[in-house]
């Protein structure tokens, strides 16, 4: 789950950051007060989930309450595309108007899993305001490394292996120890996966803030993060995807013309591949999970349908706990529905069933008021569903 | 000859009473593993479908003697479950559970240094020596005996690889999921040094899929140590970068962990990658000349 940069600074300053002092807004007309509070000069910063805002136009400096209400209007609204969005973008329905602090450097500081030492991963840099991807190809030894012990969290060597790595002594340092150690404990205390700060900065009279602030969690950890679910911005997601997540179903919007509905995520992901092998793409990851239920399995061919690229499905489904025959009657029923609600389906339909109950299963298909084209084995399921695309 | 589990397998299954608990424990025992019971900690003393239930892990290993357990436990204290069967010495703990958290798990391996018990999963669909012992939740009706070892980080596409591998008539030593997670208990490499180890695999399918560097830590351990044929398979080809692919464990981060780059990887250690999944069987077939 992601959240918003004003969300991850909100729970950073709970655990003793120093973030910039900020108001979220989402009508351009409260920007000029808090302006003036700041001084007369503030920084206007869209809030979406995806990164890159400052290049797509959607971090702004400005110079007088004014010029913000103005910068704020602009913004606020706006389908603001960044590399992250998609060519469609992602619209801005709030904004963080922030006081504007004079930069002297910046650094980087982040904490994410390392899988292979099973342990989370402390990193810093004083490339502040680059990808850490990049610095990681281009300069890798530019990069500060701490593996976190999970069950002592960060030491206070760490801290100071850090500070003066990144070429600080005195005051500075010391703030630096202190961000340090309050970003491990923010990204262990609420299940993070991933915390950044990019930039950290340091102002002209050596004082530390978290300048921009990320913070993503993990979804399996959500029941025992309340306050953090609680953050989840559904806007921020396709609604197909939310649709599907209440349903218990794991989907996924691509932009090709072949509808999936798989069980299993390994054998969902392999469909998708051999849809492209043989020459087309999958509209969609989806995975109706290992003990589908009529009920998920006919919610999730309306949500594949839903999808109007969609023109022909594929559906591959080797039972194990899940049986055949009930996968088979939940597509069936929703095939029915469709019907019965006056709008039909139209595109063709090929299955590929195996394992449990398959005979049944395919008793239940070739009983149905629907042509379904039956395939034996994923290449031939892959090849109907492309050739059924050209007719 | 087999790994990990076989005739030898003395089995208890941890979270017995709940609904998947006691349908996988009749599952394993009607194929034929021996089931001495399980574990619910407040249910111990009574029974369920003739399987004794006790309190604790510790309890049920001093009464039967259970060399191998099976958890079902429900994700806020599966962890838990694991610890508890480490401590009390169960050499092979198999963790069906999907959705543990990862920080759970970060521990999990933490506290589990030091200790001789080995944890198979979580989020897998566990082990199989066909014709001895299944040890998960996988359909036996799949499998035959043979001489190819089957390592996977998925459930049904294992499935898949297995179906393919009987229908060219080429049974199986032992299949085994290790599972979708991001931190895992066994990892590929210790499956392959046990299949190297075992004189009767003669051939190995490994699938894996994107997220992380595991498959290209086995592609090395591979070039060096094993001289079997192997086939690999690699889903997620087609997976856009930065979103999870149901698996927790499958995504592609920061430019690494795709595709690509595992099937590179294999590929110069001599493994035999096929782009398709339909055609793992057929390829294994061809390098075994039958």
């Amino acid at each position: 789950m992601k959240i918003h940069e004003f969300q991850a600074k909100g729970i950073l300053r709970r655990f003793g950051a120093r973030v910039p002092q900020g108001k979220v807004i989402d009508d351009p007309a409260q920007a000029g007060p808090i302006c003036e509070d700041f001084g007369g000069r503030c920084v206007v910063k869209a809030q979406i989930h995806a990164g890159g805002r400052g290049q797509g136009g959607g971090v702004k400096v400005a110079s007088s309450p004014s010029e913000a209400e103005r910068l704020a209007g602009e913004i606020l609204g706006m389908q603001l595309v960044t590399h992250q969005t998609g060519p469609e973008g992602q619209q801005v329905r709030t904004v963080l108007i922030e006081e504007a602090l004079e930069i002297d450097r910046e650094l980087y500081l982040g904490v994410t899993l390392d899988r292979a030492a099973e342990r989370p991963l402390l990193m810093a840099s004083r490339a502040g305001g680059m990808d850490i991807e990049e610095v990681a190809q281009s300069d890798p030894d530019a990069i500060l490394r701490e593996l976190i012990d999970p069950l002592l969290g960060v030491l206070p060597f760490q801290c100071r292996r850090i500070a003066s790595g990144l070429g600080f002594e005195g005051g500075t340092a010391r703030q630096i120890q202190s961000i340090v150690s309050s970003v491990v404990a923010a990204y262990l205390e609420t299940d993070a996966s991933l915390v950044e700060i990019n930039p950290l900065m340091v102002d002209s009279k050596g004082d530390v803030y978290a300048l921009d602030a990320k913070m993503n969690f993990d979804d399996n950890a959500m029941f025992r993060q309340r306050d953090v679910a609680e953050l989840r911005d559904v806007h921020e997601e396709n609604p197909l995807e939310v649709e599907a997540s209440e349903h218990g179903i794991s989907y996924i919007k691509l932009d090709g013309s072949i509808g999936c509905m798989v069980n299993g995520a390994g054998l969902a992901m392999a469909t998708m591949d051999i849809i492209k092998l043989y020459g087309a793409e999958p509209a969609n990851f989806l995975d109706v999970g290992g003990s589908a239920s009529q009920e998920a399995v006919a919610s999730a061919f309306r949500i594949i349908l839903s999808d109007p690229a969609v023109k022909a499905v594929l559906i591959n489904i080797f039972g194990g706990i899940a049986r055949t025959d009930r996968i088979a009657r939940g597509v069936v029923a929703a095939i029915d529905e469709l019907a019965a609600e006056g709008t039909p389906v139209e595109v063709p339909v090929v299955v590929r069933l195996e394992g449990t109950n398959v005979e049944e299963g395919r008793d239940v298909l070739e009983r149905a008021d629907f042509d379904f084209l039956v395939a034996d084995g994923m290449a031939t399921a892959a090849e109907r569903a492309v050739e059924a695309l050209g007719g | 000859m087999s790994i990990l589990v076989g005739e030898s397998t003395r089995l208890i299954v941890q979270g017995i009473t709940g609904r998947e608990g006691l349908f996988h424990a009749m599952g394993c025992r009607d194929y034929g593993t021996e089931v001495v019971g399980g574990v619910t900690p407040g249910k111990g003393g009574s029974t369920v479908e003739g399987f004794p239930v006790w309190d604790s892990v510790e309890r049920a290993r001093r009464v039967s003697g259970c060399n191998a357990t099976l958890i079902f436990v429900p994700p806020p204290f599966a962890a838990d479950a694991i610890m508890e069967a480490a401590d009390a010495g169960v050499e092979l703990i198999v963790c069906i559970t999907e959705g543990i958290p990862v920080q759970d798990m970060v521990r999990v391996k933490a506290f589990l240094r030091g200790r001789d018990s080995r944890l198979l999963g979580p989020n897998c669909p566990g082990l199989i020596t066909p014709g001895q012992a299944k040890v998960g939740i996988m359909p036996g009706h799949i499998h035959e005996p043979g001489n190819v070892g089957v390592i996977s980080r998925s459930g049904t596409l294992t499935y898949e690889a297995v179906w393919q591998l009987t229908n060219e008539g080429l049974g199986q030593t032992t299949c085994v999921g290790i599972g979708g997670d991001p931190v895992n208990g066994t990892s590929f490499i210790d499956v392959l040094e046990l299949f190297a180890g075992d004189d009767s695999t003669e051939a190995v399918v490994l699938i894996g899929e994107i997220g992380g560097t595991a498959e290209e830590e086995a592609a090395a351990w591979i070039g060096e140590h094993l001289d079997i044929p192997v086939v690999g398979f690699i889903a997620g080809a087609t997976a856009p970068p930065g979103r999870r692919m149901g698996h927790a464990g499958a995504i592609v981060a920061g430019g690494k962990g795709t595709a690509a780059e595992k099937k590179a990887a294999l590929s110069a250690a001599g493994v035999l990658v096929v782009d398709s999944p339909a055609e793992m069987g057929a390829r294994l077939s061809e390098a075994l000349g039958r």
